[in-house]
């Protein structure tokens, strides 16, 4: 059958949740975390750029170039933080994680 | 003047009250007694306007109060006979017994606090006295209780100072539940609470009945047994008399002033100036006769074997109210009236004396203790002396003219309650004359049984304690004979005119003069025995009356334990009101109002929101999931709803 | 028959899902990492077919390039032991794996749901003729350069603070300033004073 739009929408959403689920499922480290984010963000791109694509509007394009930047700073800012964290804490095990805690 | 009376001690009150720490404690007492004795003279010179020359009744508007709807109270001072009466009484042992107390209380710490209470019941009792209105005497009833559970608990320090003064603040509110209740149904019946209006319908409340839960009862009789209820609470009659013995923890000047003088007599004078009502209810009157007589009698008893000085003293105040009662009783109110007058010489006196006789044991009170002081403090002694004989009723004393004329009015009743009360009284004559005698050769005569130590310090009070004591010591002796024929002879009508009020049939103070000569020479007899008695059992034997006590152990416990009326009534009444108030404390208010209330809400806040912690894990996945939930949530909402 | 587009569209598909799911479940941290850049290339091409081809690279460059590096950076320098498959993911795969399959399932029924006028293939998506880029760039800096603007000042703001954060003041150990020392003068280094007997040089600045 021919590839249309809600091939890709699938796709997106599939990664999406995968993303999600990398979140919370995981207890090993926080790595993996800022990684499921990347993911999800991903899939939101195939998901704009699919639209884009389906629409002719290349709004979708500038939309993911947009994300596609916003995503790569806060992965900085994320990892320097994790970095920073990481020199005082000694760990980044996800349970060690709860200073937050009410 | 009649503001002046009334509103200079209460001004004195609160100078020394509220400025004692700043002026001292001199200034305080000085302060004090000199507004006092304004006050007793101007008080003698109404005395002397009204009752003596017959002037005319005075109705002295000071405010107005309360007016609401048909009530319409004013704060009035009424002068007239009865109200002078118990004004010079008031004003002039108070005026005595501040200046008394700038000696006796010259090593207390807290003298303006002292002085300033002494003032303050002063003008409280000079409002009940001279009150309009039923209102007003109420006020003024309560303060005298406020006053004396004031001065009870002066000590404050001591618990059972404490103890003795909320005592005496109870049971005075049981009476006053009798007399609010009284005055609940005069006004319901009368519409008014002005004794004018009150004692003009008398008469027509006499035959009166009204409804109550369903039963008839008679109208008057009812609200005067109410009042008697009151007068019997203030005026220590048996049943509510327990706090009267426990009210000597007060310093000894504030037993001479109320618990012998004036407050006690508070009961005594509702009675007179509701003579009115009481006129009309016969019922009411055998009543108030039987209560007084046993009070007499019962009080009598006890006093045989106390120990404490002030005790026996205050168990003989106990007795003599009684005899008071028992006058107002047979109908011979202004009998009542002379006693009280006496009285209040004699016993303030005797107080005032067993108060040098402490100062000078250094605050030893058991009179076990004592003996021999005879030779040490004698002018104490004669003034001791001079009470005792005023109060047993040595002939031409006071005491010999009002208390025998009670005694003989008694008897002039001829009816049964009169003739108990009759011997009850004669008894208690006995009774008296052989307690006081044994309270002085107990205390001055005989060996002294103190140590030696003690003894070397016996000294005879400052001069500002024995002159008040002079002048009670004057009155003691010769109130009766100058007074009799104003008060209960032959110019009574004009000297009284109209306040107390006797219904036409009643002629009792003519029957009095009519009785038979063994009646009239009774009281003299007892007297007589009682001293031979006490002299055989304390000087001649003393060894006697510790023996008996042993061989009659058990009358002898009886009576020392008052008749156990206070073992009755802590059984009955103290224990299960305490069980009900600890139940409705821990249960009622403990678990119910406050575990519902702010105790249960707050275990709730804290249980709940320590539920919703656990949410706070720190985890970051955790708030993740929790957001995942959300947009799951969210997504499915949206579908279904079916929005665009 | 799959026609070539398609299976192309699903070998990239596949693959990226397949490595997707590894990143979250490999066990060795540098395993996700590597399994992440073949997610992003697989995408990449998936933009490709899309007719996206400037965001296809650019994911590659700036995607694989950078941020997925300093991922591997990042990674390798925190001393991170491997942990085994620890017991919280067996508890909670149940109930994560249901919400996860319920939103899967409810995305889908959307966007399924969606009325497709016609379902066609997907045409490249160029503007009157150019290329992806040249389109792209039309579009970029003249309408949306707002947007360019703001997304440059987030990157400024990024790059600073991942400096500041990381930062490290410690102090350091003294060093000799060798040409600080070669460029005293007599003047810096001696100061002749005239002192009264007993005084001393307390309090007098040089």
């Amino acid at each position: 059958m021919t590839i249309g739009l809600p091939h890709y929408l699938t796709l997106a959403a599939i990664l999406f949740t995968i993303g999600v689920l990398g979140i919370f499922l995981n207890r090993k480290n926080i790595i993996v975390i800022l990684m499921a984010i990347e993911l999800m963000l991903l899939a939101v791109n195939i998901n704009l750029v699919a639209f884009s694509a389906y629409l002719g509007d290349l709004i979708g394009q500038v939309f993911a170039l947009l994300v596609l930047t916003v995503a790569a700073g806060e992965a900085a800012i994320g990892l320097a933080i994790l970095v920073v964290y990481f020199r005082n804490r000694g760990g980044i095990a996800v349970e060690d994680v709860s200073q937050m805690k009410g | 003047m009649y503001q002046a009376i009334i509103f200079l001690p209460l001004l004195g009150a609160l100078i020394a009250g509220l400025f004692g720490r700043f002026i001292g404690a001199r200034a305080s007492e000085i302060i004090t007694s000199t507004f006092l004795v304004i006050s007793a003279f101007l008080s003698a010179r109404v005395f002397y306007d009204v009752a003596l020359l017959g002037g005319d009744e005075l109705r002295v508007h000071v405010l107005s109060w309360i007016s609401v709807g048909h009530l319409s109270i004013d704060w009035m001072l009424r002068i007239d006979s009865l109200t002078a009466v118990m004004l010079v009484v008031v004003t002039g042992v108070s005026a005595l017994v501040h200046i008394y107390s700038i000696g006796y209380m010259h090593d207390d710490p807290f003298r303006p606090r002292f002085f300033s209470y002494l003032s303050l019941f002063t003008f409280m009792m000079l409002m009940l006295v001279t009150a309009d209105n039923f209102v007003q005497l109420f006020f003024g009833w309560e303060g005298v209780g406020l006053a004396s559970y004031l001065l009870i608990g002066f000590y404050f320090q001591k618990p059972s100072a404490n103890q003795a003064a909320i005592k005496a603040f109870v049971v005075n509110r049981v009476g006053d539940f009798g007399l609010i209740l009284g005055m609940a149904a005069i006004y319901l019946a009368m519409g008014s609470l002005t004794f004018d209006t009150v004692f003009a319908g008398a008469e027509a409340m006499a035959q009166g009945r009204f409804n109550f839960l369903g039963y008839s009862v008679p109208l008057l009789d009812t609200i005067c047994l109410l009042l008697f209820m009151g007068a019997m609470g203030k005026s220590a009659q048996f049943l509510l008399h327990t706090w009267l013995p426990d009210a000597m923890e007060g310093p000894t000047p504030v037993s001479a002033l109320i618990h012998a003088a004036t407050m006690v007599t508070a009961g005594v004078f509702l009675v007179a100036r509701c003579s009115p009502l009481f006129e009309y209810s016969p019922t009411a009157l055998t009543v108030v006769t039987v209560v007084g007589a046993v009070t007499a009698f019962f009080a009598a008893t006890v006093g045989l074997v106390q120990n404490d000085i002030k005790r026996v003293i205050a168990y003989s105040t106990c007795s003599q109210l009684g005899y008071m009662f028992v006058a107002l009783g047979v109908g011979a109110y202004q009998v009542a009236m002379f006693h009280l007058f006496t009285h209040a010489f004699f016993k303030a006196l005797l107080f005032l004396g067993a108060g040098s006789v402490i100062h000078a044991m250094h605050h030893e009170q058991d009179m076990r203790n004592m003996g021999g002081l005879r030779q040490m403090i004698p002018f104490t002694w004669l003034m001791m002396l001079i009470g005792t004989i005023a109060l047993t009723g040595f002939p031409l004393t006071a005491g010999y003219f009002s208390k025998d004329a009670i005694i003989e009015a008694a008897f002039a009743g001829q009816i049964g309650p009169h003739m108990f009360a009759f011997s009850l009284l004669v008894v208690a004559a006995l009774f008296t004359s052989f307690y006081s005698w044994r309270l002085m050769f107990l205390t001055f005569h005989g060996l002294p049984r103190c140590s030696n130590e003690t003894l070397s310090h016996v000294h005879e009070a400052p001069l500002v304690m024995l002159v008040p004591l002079v002048i009670l010591s004057f009155g003691a002796l010769f109130a009766g004979a100058l007074f009799s024929g104003l008060f209960i002879g032959d110019g009574n009508a004009a000297f009284w005119s109209g306040t107390i009020f006797t219904l036409a049939d009643n002629t009792i103070l003519e029957q009095l003069h009519h009785v038979p000569a063994w009646v009239k020479y009774s009281p003299l007899v007892m007297m007589i025995i009682g001293f031979i008695g006490a002299f055989y059992f304390y000087i001649v034997r003393p060894e006697l009356p510790a023996a008996i006590a042993e061989s009659q152990i058990l009358l002898y416990k009886f009576l020392l334990n008052k008749w156990y009326v206070d073992e009755i009534y802590d059984f009955l009444f103290v224990r299960p009101t305490a069980w009900v108030a600890r139940l409705l404390w821990k249960g009622g208010d403990g678990a119910i109002i406050d575990g519902l209330g702010p105790d249960g809400v707050a275990r709730n806040i804290l249980r709940t929101t320590s539920g919703f912690v656990k949410l706070q894990s720190g985890y970051v996945y955790h708030y993740a999931f929790v957001m995942l939930l959300g947009v799951a949530g969210f997504v499915t909402w949206f579908m279904l709803a079916g929005g665009h | 028959m799959m026609d070539i587009t398609s299976l192309i569209f699903y070998l990239f598909a596949g693959v990226s899902v397949a490595s997707a799911f590894m990143v979250i479940a490999a066990r060795n941290p540098v395993y996700s990492v590597l399994f992440l850049i073949l997610t992003f290339f697989n995408a990449a091409g998936l933009f490709v077919i899309m007719g996206a081809e400037f965001l296809a690279l650019i994911l590659v460059v700036v995607y694989v390039g950078a941020v997925a590096v300093l991922f591997l950076f990042v990674v390798m320098m925190l001393d991170i032991d491997f942990a085994e498959l620890n017991e919280g993911f067996l508890q909670y795969l149940p109930i994560g794996a249901t919400i996860g399959l319920v939103l899967l399932v409810e995305l889908i029924m959307l966007l399924a749901a969606y009325q497709f006028n016609d379902v066609r293939a997907l045409p490249q998506a160029t503007l009157e003729g150019m290329t992806n880029a040249e389109a792209l760039g039309r579009v970029l800096y003249t309408d949306h350069i707002f947007y360019f603007q703001a997304a440059g000042a987030i990157l400024l703001v990024a790059m600073i603070g991942a400096i500041v954060l990381t930062l490290d003041k410690r102090p350091s150990p003294k060093k000799q300033n060798v040409a600080k020392q070669n460029a005293r003068t007599k003047a810096d280094g001696v100061a002749l004073v005239s002192v009264k007997p007993g005084e001393g040089l307390k309090g007098r600045s040089k």
